[in-house]
């Protein structure tokens, strides 16, 4: 997906929803509202009620953690096609994490409770939802456990 | 071999190199980071032209000292500057970081079959680097960019720590600006100075463009990134004949003799460092994270 996203935004062109069963996607995509934030914008920040779901389509998220005497670190960065965050899934529905964008950034958000209940109203569904979902988790498991390795010391 | 053919073969060894070390001179020491430098050797008798292929490297020699295993990181067309980067790890390597100009080193190679690099002609080539593995690559990537009409699409992955352990960082810059090259840098972490993509390399995959039957992948870094990115490309339908691997391990001849560097049923001095991913998945050592 290129760093130019089009005027109008459709989570059918993202890829964590592509090919996803049109029904649902319209559904969904009824529930959809575009976002946008600037350069510096902290999106969201750790602590804070996880009330939404973002798609990104344009611009780059870091994902910051802040140790106490440290600056803060970036420790993932998020671009077009990828999806900001899962703690609007599971209880207690909080950020883990900080995210401030890089670049102006332009999202379609997707509001936690009426996704949540969409996708315990629609089991199969949501479960294909959640296959899609994992690997994004698992991705940021794996990054931690690297970075823990220190992958490039000798 | 051609775009339509089989996944494109080794490149072989035309002759046997020297097991002597011959003195070579410190022409200049470039610092590339805390860490890394970049030595410009010259002989300091003439015994004719030098030459190398891209992803071969040499036994350097630190009187007094010891020997380490290091990749020829310049360009094979431009052999006279006969670059290595070497990071200070150990006693020898630390030793040849510290090396000043003027000073001398022993050198013996160049080894190792190198990357397939002419074999590749006619395909899109993705090169994932991970920290120093840039410097085996960086021959590999003139060479195409040298000949860049004959190769398809040509992306490169770079990964590193921090931003701070960029090397090239100079060069970097020129190649973000080419056209005929896509090039992604990530790191590990990063401060907020840094505008850059953190995550892994293999985060960096989706948003390359990849025709399974018409890629080759040349991946060089840690064995850990390199079995992650092999199976990344292998999932988006790469063959594992089209994937090559530089691989490392301890070195004492470097011709074959004495074993040390034995990788399942090869010897990486010998039959590597570049291999196929397909003819040595079932011996990375790195299991599952
Ligand atoms: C084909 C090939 C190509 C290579 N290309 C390059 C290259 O281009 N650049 C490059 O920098 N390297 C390269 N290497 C790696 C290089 O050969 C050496 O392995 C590396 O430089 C370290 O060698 P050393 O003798 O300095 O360290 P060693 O003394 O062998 O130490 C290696 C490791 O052991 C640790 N260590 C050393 N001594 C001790 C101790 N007393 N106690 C605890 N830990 C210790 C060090 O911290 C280090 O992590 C390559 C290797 C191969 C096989
Ligand atoms: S280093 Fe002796 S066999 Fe390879």
């Amino acid at each position: 997906m290129s760093d130019e996203a089009p005027e109008e935004l459709r989570l059918a062109d993202h890829r964590f929803f592509r090919d996803m069963d049109p029904e649902f996607l319209a559904r969904l995509t009824e529930k959809a509202y575009a976002r946008t934030f600037e350069a510096g914008a902290l999106i969201v920040r750790e602590g804070d009620p996880a009330d939404e779901f973002l798609a990104l389509f344009s611009g780059k998220v870091a994902l910051e953690i802040i140790v106490p005497d440290r600056p803060r670190t970036t420790v993932q960065t998020l671009g077009p096609g990828e999806v900001l965050g899962w703690s609007w899934l599971f209880s207690p529905h909080r950020w883990r994490i900080d995210a401030r964008a890089v670049k102006p950034t332009r999202a379609l958000g997707l509001a936690a409770g009426p996704l949540r209940q969409l996708l315990d109203d629609r089991p199969a569904d949501g479960y294909r939802f959640l296959h899609r979902l994992l690997p994004v988790i698992a991705q940021r498991l794996e990054n931690t456990r690297l970075q823990l390795l220190d992958l490039h010391g000798r | 071999m051609g775009a339509n053919g089989e996944p494109p073969g080794p490149p072989g060894i035309d002759r046997p190199p020297g097991i002597v070390p011959v003195p070579f001179e410190v022409r200049s020491r470039t610092g590339e980071t805390a860490d890394t430098v970049t030595l410009d050797l010259a002989p300091r008798e003439r015994r004719g032209p030098l030459s190398f292929r891209p992803g071969q490297f040499n036994m350097l020699y630190v009187y007094g000292v010891g020997e380490a295993a290091i990749s020829i990181s310049g360009d094979p067309a431009a052999p006279d500057r006969y670059l290595h980067t070497v990071r200070a790890a150990g006693k020898v390597s630390l030793a040849l970081s510290e090396a000043a100009p003027g000073g001398v080193v022993g050198v013996r190679g160049p080894y190792g079959t190198g990357w397939p690099v002419r074999e590749s002609a006619g395909r899109d080539v993705v090169l994932v680097a991970g920290g120093l593995g840039l410097p085996p690559l960086r021959p590999a990537l003139y060479e195409i960019l040298r000949e860049r009409s004959k190769y398809g699409r040509v992306e490169l992955i770079y990964g590193a720590k921090t931003p701070k352990d960029l090397v090239y960082y100079a060069e970097i810059q020129g190649w973000r600006q080419r056209s005929d090259l896509r090039f992604q840098t990530t790191v590990d972490t990063a401060g907020r100075d840094w505008y850059g993509d953190v995550g892994l390399v293999t985060a960096r995959l989706p948003d390359v463009r990849i025709e399974p039957a018409n890629t080759v992948a040349f991946l060089c870094g840690p064995e850990i990134m390199m079995k992650l990115t092999a199976k990344a490309l292998v999932a988006r339908g790469v063959p594992a004949d089209a994937i090559w691997l530089s691989m490392e391990r301890n070195m004492k001849c470097a011709v074959g003799l004495c074993g040390h560097c034995q990788f399942g049923p090869s010897f990486v001095c010998r039959h590597g460092p570049v291999f196929r991913y397909r003819e040595i998945a079932p011996f990375l050592a790195v299991r599952e994270v």
